[in-house]
């Protein structure tokens, strides 16, 4: 299930809508998912304060959409544009990749509640494309 | 046996009063079958679905989306026996309409995003979580009778 083109311009095409707003839909798709997939907290012992849009959530959910944004500008070649990350995850930080998914969903959960008509079922189909493949490029190199 | 605060309870029946049927559900299944296409495997009896615009104009796929979604009703006013409600259903998309359960969950997926839409921000975390919370008991009852 690759990239077409359609797909990286529609990508695009949503990103440069909702770039503005990257830091308060990571906080809010991150405080999502620690209350919706309370197991997702497991990764997170190290806060003080896990609550929706507390502090440290704020700030991680603006580092991961910066990510997400790294990844946007690398959509043609993901794997090797995004290795650095992949490396982080696989060696240091060891997410399981179960959990990509997992905030996959929250960040389409937020986008559909703050862009409502620009969330449409074809911008819908290619983040969630784009966003899957992001996924597999963050574990290339898990093993 | 699956526990439910009163909170919970009120959160169920509050977002589910809220839901316009006619519009979510046919809004929902257009979703199913334009994000994960092969989902239209279900559906060679209903006509165009060759584009996203093609979909979203299909009265047989609004239609079936109404159908769908009412049946949830069934589990938001039983809420202690989702199992129970909806085992004949379960055998029938097991036996007769030979359904991959896997189904399910794309559905319940597409089913929160498009009540986020609409809901927006009153579809907070907390309000969200009970809302999966029923909607994966709902999908676990619909798999429950698969053999």
């Amino acid at each position: 299930m690759s990239l077409s083109a359609k797909d990286k311009a529609a990508v695009k095409d949503l990103w440069a809508k909702i770039s503005g707003k990257a830091d308060d839909i990571g906080q809010d798709a991150l405080s999502r998912m620690l209350v919706v997939y309370p197991q997702t907290k497991t990764y997170f012992s190290h806060w003080k304060d896990l609550s929706p849009g507390s502090a440290p959530v704020r700030k991680h959910g603006a580092t991961v959409m910066g990510g997400v944004a790294e990844a946007v500008s690398k959509i043609d070649d993901l794997s090797s544009g995004l290795l650095n990350l992949s490396e982080l995850h696989a060696f240091q930080l060891r997410v399981d990749p179960a959990n990509f998914k997992i905030l996959s969903h929250n960040i389409l959960v937020v986008l559909a509640i703050m862009f409502p008509t620009d969330f449409t079922p074809e911008a819908h189909v290619a983040m969630d494309k784009f966003l899957c493949a992001l996924a597999l490029a963050l574990s290339e190199k898990y093993r | 046996m699956v526990e439910w605060s009163d909170s919970e309870r009120k959160t169920i029946a509050s977002v589910w009063g809220k839901i316009k049927v006619d519009k979510i559900g046919p809004q929902t299944l257009a979703r199913v079958l334009i994000v994960y296409p092969w989902t239209q495997r279900y559906f060679g009896s209903f006509g165009n679905l060759s584009s996203a615009s093609a979909v979203l104009a299909n009265l047989k796929v609004a239609n079936h989306g109404k159908t769908v979604l009412n049946a949830l009703d069934k589990a938001v006013k039983n809420l202690d026996g989702i199992k129970a409600t909806y085992s004949e259903l379960s055998q029938l998309h097991c036996n007769t309409l030979n359904v991959d359960p896997d189904n399910f969950r794309l559905l319940a997926d597409c089913l929160t995003i498009v009540v986020a839409t609409s809901f927006r921000s009153e579809f907070n975390p907390a309000v969200q979580a009970t809302w999966q919370k029923f909607l994966s008991v709902v999908v676990a009852a619909l798999s429950s009778r698969y053999h």
